[in-house]
């Protein structure tokens, strides 16, 4: 972590800052009075809830808001000039200069149609006056900064040819371009694996100390934060409601939503207790409480805040650090969250067996289509779930892991392996039964996309009965669904509602209301919480957990959160190009990873204490039509030897039972087996 | 590339063939050569016999696929299918009525039609385009306001009107150009400007307000913001930015009608006096000359799906996305 330069003269006031949102006449107010500054070489985190104002700070600070959107009070203090008043033509000098700007979603947020080189390039030449060659070398310089190999062909490629990674790179180097003295980061790593986000990571803060730049860093990844961060600022409904040192933070935040946040964790709190999900909503801008905004989700409540409002006030002994509550909380929030420990899980004999399971997509070209190669998206995965008992598949985007998801729904064919049904060889290969359809069920990553919008949601569990012939006549199957929606949490006056008068959270609900509207006995989740928020998360992690032991369903859980995977699973399988390379009881893996990619994958995960290198991985993932020779592993990995580039390592067991594709598994798991 | 290209090609030439399938069946099925010899010559002279000298004289009186009678190739030669419908391929399109051959026709008069046509759709591109940039430039204001307004009002005029408007305000009331006719030559310019300048007119209304739909479209767009905040000027996020992604869709919508420009325009060209093609389709309309009417299907058929190669190959050429896959 840089240190801060010793300055006390800031480099951003921001005072009072109020925004509105207009919908049609009237306007809304949504951000309200925010206070903050930001000196030289200082990172501040902003975090808090999708929706809770975040992003429209940021682009406030840019004077960049939509147009429904309108700054009704405050200042903005930036290097001694009042930004709000600026004239255009001067804020114009200002931008991409004294503070640059990266974007939430680097995908749209790169024009399509122009080459790295020029994007880059309009930047040198509007404020740094360069020309002609001095900018390409420029560019050049800039992407080998921001850590992309190759720069000179990268100049002249376009967005879509860069992966996910490369492309925030690219917003980076843009960002950084005019050499500004303010970075705005918008969730600069939110939609990367973690192992790029820890790269990512690593690149800004290596960027901050070099240039003593100021860092404003919107994220809601307290693991982020902690690794990331000087001072946090908690957002809650357009509020700042905490403003702290990092430190202070980390060790005991102040008010009852920040505390709620940690509790909400499955990083934070002990394993075996239980989420605590924070019951409600955010309540919407057009209804909030007068008085404090947290009021009605708050178990500290009193009736003072619901006739006062909390003002940010700072704390007696540490100016420095402020909450917004007439009755903040002190101490260490995780005594409250430990509770009872989950049962411990029941084995019985393996419902579906999968083994071999390979999926190959064929690559077409030239003028008669031929096929000319393969993808292996899915080359030899072998699993087996039981009753009661949850899978992680875990692993890093195309590595192949809702593939394997999809083909055991039969919504792809597979190309090769068998899939077994307690002993009894399914009629796997295209072969449409049905009932196994009603056997298995599956929850998607985007409860947005996964929802018919055009019908109710009675309609939406009711068509899944009589699809698989649960129910036919429909009193039956409103009764059903009704009785559904009560096990999901959600209430029965839902039934007649639309999909999008709910939140993330419901939807989800919703949609594994439909996955259990047909009972089955095995329920593949694809990343169900990656979309939602951490509270959110929460709930549904809750509601997951609550299912299975009722109705011991055995779960498939597709995903790239650890702490989702320390929370949930029973065991744990890694992926890496279609294959896996580690498989074995949870607390075992996650403890002692065996494998050298399990490893780098679990030190990329940023943590809450900050502490934990992350070990830096080599290249990008190799696409899966031309995996490299031997060990699919070995360009990028740490201990590789000679051997491993000749032959893919067998999946071996160790002493513990866990299995292990690799030639030399690390010390430290082998000799955890002897103590076993 | 250009395998990609051959490709498309390779693809057009089952729908040709399909096209000449259905014009055929359309023009000797449906409509039977007796209908056609019944149509031409009129409820007072048909008779049975009328009606076979009819059909002998422009060889309709063969069989339609297969002519059992003819010996050899000639089984497949000697019949409707291939004398009327499959030489078209080749650009043998027959007689007319009044006996001119129908290739050499369109030959000259292609001229014509183009030189209306070509000036019609570049001044409009340009025109259109220019004030659509304009209105959603000052989007959100009176003047994007009054100009969508504006719009509106220029569609929901027939083309008729602008036409015989024009013709009676330009040519016959401050009479600067002649109301209709043409010219070879130098002198052909005044008889081009009145019909080009209506024809840009009248596409004013519906182009530039779906042109204005694509760039804001555009200007909600993430990479916008990005290049806003880069300091860029208004100007330059416009031009550079915001231009260069709406031309794609802009691109396809226009590019498919490039080849049908030779067919010049039905209604301009017929009150216009001009010899172009599309006087010619109308004439040919009028006078039941089915072998002009058949051709002109079969090449406009054959022009709108060149028009959709050509959007294919444009795409690639403007979306970097399609061009590298
Ligand atoms: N262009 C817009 N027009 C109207 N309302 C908007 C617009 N953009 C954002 N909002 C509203 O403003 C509020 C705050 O949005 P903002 O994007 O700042 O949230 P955020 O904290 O960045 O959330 P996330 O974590 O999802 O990025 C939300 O209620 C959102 O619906
Ligand atoms: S002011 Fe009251 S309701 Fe608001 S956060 Fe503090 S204790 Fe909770
Ligand atoms: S087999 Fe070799 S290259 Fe592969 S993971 Fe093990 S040590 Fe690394
Ligand atoms: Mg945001």
């Amino acid at each position: 972590m840089p240190s801060i330069p010793d300055t006390n003269d800031a480099l951003l006031t921001v005072q009072g800052l109020s925004l509105a949102i207009r919908r049609g006449r009237a306007h809304t107010p949504a951000v309200a009075g925010l206070d903050f500054s930001l000196r030289a070489g200082e990172t501040l985190a902003l975090v808090g809830e999708s929706g809770c104002g975040k992003s429209l700070t940021a682009q406030a600070l840019m004077r960049l808001l939509p147009p429904a959107i309108r700054v009704t009070a405050g200042q903005v203090r930036f290097q001694g000039r009042e930004l709000l008043n600026l004239p255009e033509a001067a804020m114009r000098e200002l931008r991409g200069r004294g503070m640059g700007m990266i974007f939430q979603e680097p995908a749209t947020s790169l024009n399509p149609v122009l080459t790295v080189g020029q994007q880059i390039g309009e930047v040198l030449v509007r404020h740094l006056g360069l020309q002609g060659r001095a900018v390409r070398e420029r560019a050049e310089a800039l992407l080998q900064q921001v850590g992309i190999a190759d720069p000179a062909r990268r100049l002249d490629e376009y967005p879509f040819q860069l992966s996910g990674g490369m492309k925030q790179r690219v917003m980076i180097a843009m960002a950084l371009a005019g050499e500004p003295s303010l970075l705005i980061a918008d969730e600069p790593s939110t939609a990367l694996d973690v192992t790029v986000q820890s790269q990512i990571l690593d690149l800004l803060q290596e960027l901050q100390a070099r240039r003593g730049m100021a860092l404003l860093l919107i994220t809601h990844d307290l693991g982020v934060v902690a690794r990331m961060a000087h001072r946090v600022g908690v957002m809650y409904a357009g509020q700042l409601v905490e403003l702290a040192s990092r430190d202070a933070f980390f060790q005991e935040a102040r008010h009852p939503y920040s505390r709620a946040l940690f509790a909400a964790l499955p990083e934070a709190v002990p394993r075996g207790a239980r989420l605590q999900a924070l019951a409600g909503q955010v309540p919407a801008f057009a209804a909030m409480p007068k008085a404090c905004r947290f009021a009605e989700r708050c178990d500290r409540v009193q009736s003072l805040c619901r006739e006062q409002a909390p003002l940010l006030t700072p704390l007696a002994g540490n100016p420095e650090n402020q909450v917004r509550c007439h009755f903040p909380g002190s101490g260490s929030f995780l005594a409250a969250a430990a509770g009872p420990g989950a049962g411990s899980p029941t084995f019985g004999p393996a419902l579906l067996e999968v083994s071999g399971l390979q999926v190959h997509f064929p690559i077409r070209k030239g003028i008669l289509q031929r096929v000319r190669g393969q993808v292996r998206a899915v080359d030899g995965v072998s699993l087996e779930l039981a009753p009661g008992r949850t899978l992680a598949l875990v692993g890093e985007s195309g590595c192949g892991k809702t593939t394997v998801g999809k083909a055991l729904m039969q919504l792809l064919p597979l190309t090769a392996g068998s899939v077994r049904w307690q002993g009894q060889a399914l009629a796997g290969q295209g072969g449409k039964d049905r009932s196994w359809r009603r056997r298995m069920q599956m929850v998607f990553q985007d409860p947005f996309a996964s929802l018919n919008p055009r019908m109710t949601v009675g309609d939406i569990l009711l068509e899944g009965m009589q699809a698989l012939g649960v129910v036919t006549d429909a009193a039956a199957g409103r009764a059903a669904s009704a009785a559904l929606l009560e096990q999901v949490g959600l209430q029965g006056d839902s039934l007649d509602r639309y999909p999008h008068e709910f939140s993330g959270g419901q939807r989800q609900r919703i949609a594994i209301a439909r996955a259990l509207a047909v009972s089955p006995q095995v329920l593949i989740c694809d990343e169900p919480t990656s979309a939602l928020d951490v509270s959110v998360q929460a709930q549904i992690l809750n509601l997951l957990k609550d299912l299975q032991e009722r109705l011991q369903m055995a779960y498939l859980f597709i995903t790239h959160n650890f702490a989702v995977v320390e929370y949930l699973a029973h065991e744990v399988a890694v992926m890496y190009l279609g294959r896996v390379v580690e498989r074995g009881s949870t607390a075992r893996v996650l403890a002692a990873p065996a494998h050298p990619y399990t490893e780098v994958l679990l030190s990329a995960v940023p943590r809450l204490d900050g502490r934990g290198r992350p070990i830096a991985l080599a290249g990008e993932t190799p696409s899966p039509a031309a995996p490299p020779a031997g060990c699919h592993f070995h360009p990028r990995c740490p201990r590789a030897v000679a051997l491993c580039r000749e032959r893919y390592p067998d999946l071996l067991p160790l002493a513990d039972g866990r299995q292990v594709a690799c030639h030399l598994p690390a010390a430290s798991a082998v000799q955890l087996d002897g103590e076993g | 590339m250009l395998a990609y290209i051959l490709r498309r090609l390779l693809y057009a030439l089952p729908i040709l063939i399909g096209v000449n399938l259905l014009t055929f069946a359309l023009f000797f099925v449906v409509n039977t050569p007796d209908d056609m010899a019944r149509l031409q010559l009129g409820v007072k002279h048909v008779t049975p016999e009328a009606i076979q000298k009819w059909k002998a004289e422009r060889g309709y009186d063969r069989p339609l696929f297969w002519n059992p009678a003819a010996g050899g190739l000639q089984q497949l030669s000697d019949t409707i299918f291939f004398d009327k419908s499959a030489r078209m391929f080749v650009g043998d399109f027959g007689q007319a009525e009044d006996g001119r051959d129908i290739a050499r026709e369109i030959t000259s008069r292609m001229g014509p039609s183009l030189a209306i046509a070509l000036p019609t759709f570049v001044l409009g591109l340009f025109v259109t385009i220019s004030l659509a940039l304009i209105l959603a430039f000052f989007r959100a204001t009176a003047l994007d306001f009054w100009g969508v307004v504006a719009c509106v009002g220029l569609m929901s005029i027939s083309s008729l009107f602008y036409i015989i408007g024009g013709q009676y305000l330009v040519a016959k009331v401050w009479q600067l150009v002649p109301i209709s006719g043409f010219g070879e030559g130098l002198d052909a310019w005044r008889f081009l400007v009145l019909p080009v300048l209506i024809g840009v007119v009248g596409g004013i209304g519906s182009s530039t307000r779906w042109y204005r739909t694509i760039f804001l479209e555009e200007v909600g767009k993430d990479y916008v913001r990005t290049a806003r905040a880069k300091g860029l000027p208004e100007t330059l996020v416009f031009f550079r930015h915001i231009l260069k992604n709406a031309m794609i869709p802009i691109l396809t919508g226009v590019v498919v009608v490039i080849p049908l420009l030779f067919m010049g325009s039905l209604l301009t060209e017929s009150f216009f006096g001009i010899p172009g093609l599309g006087s010619y389709t109308i004439d040919a309309i009028n006078a039941q000359d089915f072998a002009v009417v058949r051709s002109m299907v079969f090449i406009g058929s054959v022009l709108y799906i060149a028009g959709l190669i050509l959007t294919d190959i444009s795409y690639t050429l403007v979306d970097p996305r399609i061009r590298f896959e």
